[in-house]
């Protein structure tokens, strides 16, 4: 059953069109992934769907329902998670206190426990720093606390925005690792990524956008053996 | 029950009294050091002579003698420059917006709270009040003053900013200067259709203007008198203790961190399910709060409000906001303190040290100097970086 779809949903920037008429499906219990070049329109997909910005023409249905007028923090109570591009990690919030906030739609203080030691666990790291300033995390750290706060929420969806991005290879295949076992965990994950290679080893399918538009949307296996994308982002010729 | 005692965070409650206690007996120590010190100076010139040839007194022992009052008097208007300071501050570390109609929200406080006194005062219930009659009282008409002023700034923030949200920054501010107009219009307005009057005058009652005397010190040939005036306890202690609620608030609430994450990153606290609006809302409700109950206050200590009222106390505010460094909470506390300790030992000695040539009408040159000053050679403050956060 679709979990989440897209019917021909345009995005704009001012007068920059962004997205010009995507359509795209994600499955409940699937990882599908987003690949395609800087400026193609991956981040604006994700904050069309999180509600940061709102779509000038189609349809965004989640679990049955048209959320394409809602607001962000409304949209995050039926169980959708966004991690940003670039984190946005709250940098004076200590890690505690972002973890709290990615919880602050949880009232049980209970549960918001038992969630941050879920994070913990997955990111030992992150509990050496727990009192530490989010702002004086390394970057790898701060992609995990992302991560870790995006898990307060319990998603049933999560939309990670380039969590490889600027992190050391042995970090990304941690990161890559710990989205599959969510994902088994029984989350659904939207991926966007620029490590198109990396990305189509885990997804289940995957979408590639050019400009704003979708040029191929496939399973991961026909992607990765199409000659046009491992020209274009795979880096195989 | 336990639980919740165990959930109050003392830290939390116990670090801003540091904090005022440290600024309030440092900004006191140093000025009294400069003060007694040109004093000191001063007596060997001509100024010292002058005084010494027409009253007898020393300039040591006339700036000794005043010093305890001063310093309290200093206090005392520190505090409600803190508390307007906190309105600027708050505002702008969740918005970067300087909301300049503060001073006026600070006005209707003032006006409110004076104006139910005034009626009250009227039915003959104020002469004939026992003393906690008399506090419970004073309490509703800052209760009052600061429902009104809370109320008004979330109506001005939803009504003349937030359709202005997404324009470039200069022309909410001039929304903002628009508004201040507007309101002391209709501060005008209202008391002259209602009462016929702009000068209000905080009716006398309580034990208000009374002293509390601890005692005499001896000092040459002339004596100390160790007191304080009520008012001025009353004003202290007020103000600390909407320090330390904000303080509480903003530190170790769910929503005060909430206000912070807003202050840091709008778009991802809107991600975390955090409804900007309402935080925005809240932020302004809580700065029109202490503006209210700063402008009860401040009628409470100088009796006397117009419409204007709001102008001067509110400059100083956000100049004390600006000192501190605004955004930076702790830094509006220090720098109301500053101010308000600068301005008034310069209004009180600046007349006798200058014989006469500068009286303390010239006060205000000090705080709008440091204004200056601070712009130019440290325009993120004393206390820098502009976010809402812990010191
Ligand atoms: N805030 C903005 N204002 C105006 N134009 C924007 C804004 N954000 C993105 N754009 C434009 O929209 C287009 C798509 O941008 P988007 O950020 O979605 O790309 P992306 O695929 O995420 O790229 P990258 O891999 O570099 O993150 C680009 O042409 C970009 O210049
Ligand atoms: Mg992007």
């Amino acid at each position: 059953m679709s979990l989440l779809t897209l019917e021909n949903v345009h995005s704009y920037y001012g007068r920059i069109h962004a997205l010009k008429g995507i359509n795209v499906e994600v499955a409940e219990g699937e990882i599908v992934t987003l690949i395609g070049s800087n400026g193609a329109g991956k981040s604006t997909a994700l904050r069309t769907i999180s509600g940061m910005m709102h779509p000038k023409v189609g349809r965004i249905i989640y679990d049955g329902k048209d959320i394409s007028k809602k607001e962000p923090h409304d949209i995050v109570l039926s169980g959708m998670v966004h991690v940003p591009e670039g984190r946005g990690i709250f940098p004076t919030l200590t890690v505690k206190e972002n973890l709290e906030m990615g919880a602050f739609t949880v009232r049980d203080s209970r549960l918001i426990e038992e969630r941050m030691e879920y994070g913990f666990s997955l990111f030992p790291r992150l509990r050496e720093r727990v009192n530490q300033h989010g702002g004086t995390l390394s970057g790898g750290e701060q992609q995990m606390l992302a991560i870790a706060r995006g898990l307060m929420m319990e998603p049933r969806l999560l939309m990670l925005d380039e969590p490889s991005m600027g992190l050391a290879p042995i970090l990304v295949e941690l990161i890559f690792d710990i989205v599959k076992e969510l994902n088994e965990r029984g989350i659904t994950i939207l991926l966007v990524e620029q490590n198109a290679l990396m990305a189509l080893s885990i997804a289940h399918r995957g979408y590639v956008l050019q400009t704003g538009e979708i040029t191929v949307g496939d399973t991961a296996i026909n992607l990765r053996n199409n000659t046009a994308v491992q020209e274009a982002y795979l880096g195989i010729s | 029950m336990n639980r919740l005692l165990r959930s109050i965070n003392v830290t939390e409650l116990l670090r801003p009294l540091g904090h005022v206690l440290a600024f309030s007996c440092g900004s006191a120590a140093l000025m009294s050091l400069i003060a007694v010190s040109l004093a000191l100076v001063l007596d060997r010139t001509v100024v010292g002579a002058d005084l010494l040839d027409r009253y007898n007194v020393t300039l040591f022992t006339y700036t000794m003698v005043n010093l305890p009052q001063v310093v309290i008097d200093g206090l005392t208007i520190g505090f409600v420059y803190a508390a307007i300071a906190l309105g600027y501050t708050m505002v702008y570390g969740v918005l970067e917006f300087i909301n300049f109609a503060h001073s006026e929200i600070f006005a209707v406080g003032a006006f409110v709270g004076v104006e139910l006194l005034i009626a009250l005062d009227a039915t003959g219930i104020l002469a004939g009040a026992s003393l906690v009659m008399a506090y419970a009282y004073l309490i509703l008409a800052i209760l009052f003053g600061m429902i009104a002023a809370g109320a008004l700034a979330v109506t001005v923030e939803r009504v003349a900013y937030r359709p202005l949200r997404g324009a470039s920054r200069l022309v909410p501010l001039i929304s903002a200067i628009g508004v201040s107009f507007l309101l002391q219009d209709i501060i005008r307005l209202v008391e002259s259709l209602t009462t016929g009057q702009f000068n209000r005058i905080m009716p006398t009652f309580g034990n208000f203007d009374g002293r509390i005397i601890f005692g005499k010190l001896a000092m040459g040939n002339s004596t100390i008198t160790l007191g304080i005036a009520i008012k001025s306890i009353i004003v202290i202690v007020a103000a600390v203790v909407m320090l330390v609620g904000l303080n509480y608030l903003v530190n170790a609430t769910r929503i005060g961190k909430a206000i912070r994450a807003v202050a840091q990153d709008r778009k991802t606290a809107s991600l975390m399910g955090i409804n900007v609006n309402k935080i925005i809302s809240l932020t302004f409700l809580v700065g029109g709060l202490l503006g209210g109950a700063a402008g009860v206050l401040y009628a409470l200590k100088f009796t006397r409000i117009d419409p204007f009222v709001g102008f001067f106390p509110g400059l100083k505010a956000f100049t004390a906001a600006v000192l501190g460094g605004i955004g930076n909470m702790t830094g509006a506390l220090l720098g109301g303190l500053v101010i308000g300790m600068l301005e008034t030992f310069a209004g009180s000695y600046m007349g006798v040290f200058t014989m006469g040539a500068l009286g303390s009408e010239y006060k205000d040159i000090f705080a709008f100097s440091i204004l200056i000053l601070v712009l130019i050679f440290r325009p993120q403050g004393l206390m820098g970086k502009h976010v809402v956060q812990k010191a």
